[in-house]
């Protein structure tokens, strides 16, 4: 069985091509059979992210449009051996992707074994975030605890409980998980930005990872190493940690709370 | 918290002020939506109305059914607008 994750937000540069890459890498690592899509035909970038950007020959329209085979188009990972980049194309035209041409795509990575297919949606709420969760089985949305980012979380779980392949089949729910990224617990501390618990009770779900504001997170994209391989950074760890948690591994959560202050900074403030 | 911490300009607990904001703002966007309502609703209202109305005359829009969150609990809210002489019917009360 293949099951289709979708990454996705509403809001743009809250992190989902980050969490798409790191969470590919992070289900490949575990042996398990990863294509990784980018929906953002226009605005490529996962192949940097996945830093395979020199390799790119063909890309997913050219796949829907059948100017070559999905092998030809599927990037195998250098470090990963079952684990694929499909890039989305630089094409301006936005009927470019078509639902039926998802569909096909999808099938046949099925048909192929894959194990999971990591659909990275654009930004927004038209039809390339449409057709990115459309077939999904399961969604992680990616937040910020931040007002903006929060309500078009909103605005995206309404969306796949009404506007998807199982709404629609009546096939059960899109198993919907929430992923808390830029989480920086000193300012939580401080009182000037919403905690798990605040953004978990506005949108009445649990979060399935909480990644701390990490400087790893910027180095790892100017490397096109995906964070998660960075192990000395929290971020990458917080990234395993969500992985193994979509696996249903139980793990605490980590990097969520401050750093208790010394006796100095507590009497005149740090 | 410093003992010189009011020397410091700025609002305070900045996270509580946009946690209520998001709490109001997203339980209206969802109403209006008609997100996250059961869907034996509209049946319960319908079969309220015909049960109130053995009673009293009510309009058909007199009764507003909805859920909210009271915090862990979700509510069930029921609010029955009775007509300004509530009439009631006769051989009944």
């Amino acid at each position: 069985m293949t099951e289709n994750i979708v990454v996705t937000s509403g809001k743009g540069g809250v992190g989902k091509t980050t969490t798409s890459a790191s969470i590919a890498v992070g289900l490949a690592r575990r042996g398990k059979k990863v294509a990784v899509i980018d929906f953002d035909v226009g605005l490529r970038n996962l192949d940097l992210i996945m830093g395979c950007e020199r390799r790119v020959v063909y890309d997913f329209v050219n796949v829907i449009h059948n100017e070559c085979t999905l092998k030809q188009a599927l990037i195998k990972d250098k470090r990963h051996e079952t684990l694929y980049v499909l890039a989305a194309s630089q094409t301006r035209d936005k009927d470019a992707l078509t639902q039926e041409g998802v569909q096909r795509v999808l099938d046949e990575l099925a048909a192929d074994e894959f194990d999971y297919v990591v659909c990275d949606s654009p930004a927004g709420i038209e039809k390339g975030a449409f057709l990115a969760m459309y077939f999904a089985d399961r969604a992680i949305v990616v937040v910020n605890p931040e007002v903006s980012s929060v309500r078009d979380s909103d605005r995206i779980l309404g969306l796949l409980s009404s506007k998807t392949r199982r709404a629609e089949q009546g096939n059960g729910k899109v198993q919907e998980h929430l992923l808390l990224t830029r989480y920086n617990p000193a300012r939580v501390a401080a009182g000037d930005m919403m905690s798990i618990a605040d953004v978990e009770e506005i949108l009445g779900i649990k979060v399935v990872g909480v990644i701390p504001e990490s400087e790893g997170v910027l180095a790892a994209s100017n490397s096109g190493v995906p964070v998660i391989l960075d192990e000395a950074s929290n971020a990458g760890q917080a990234y395993d940690d969500a992985v193994a948690r979509l696996l249903g591994d139980e793990r605490a959560l980590r990097f969520t709370e401050a750093p208790k202050k010394g006796f100095f900074s507590r009497v005149f403030g740090g | 918290m410093g003992i010189f911490d009011f020397l410091r300009k700025g609002p305070q607990n900045t996270a509580s002020v946009a946690k209520n904001r998001l709490t109001i703002l997203i339980q209206e966007e969802r109403d209006r939506s008609g997100r996250g309502v059961p869907d034996y609703l509209p049946l319960l209202r319908r079969e309220l109305l015909e049960v109130i109305r053995k009673f009293v005359n009510v309009d058909a829009n007199a009764i507003d059914v909805k859920t909210h969150k009271d915090g862990d609990q979700d509510v069930l809210e029921l609010s029955i607008a009775l007509p300004d002489k509530a009439s009631p019917i006769a051989g009944r009360a």
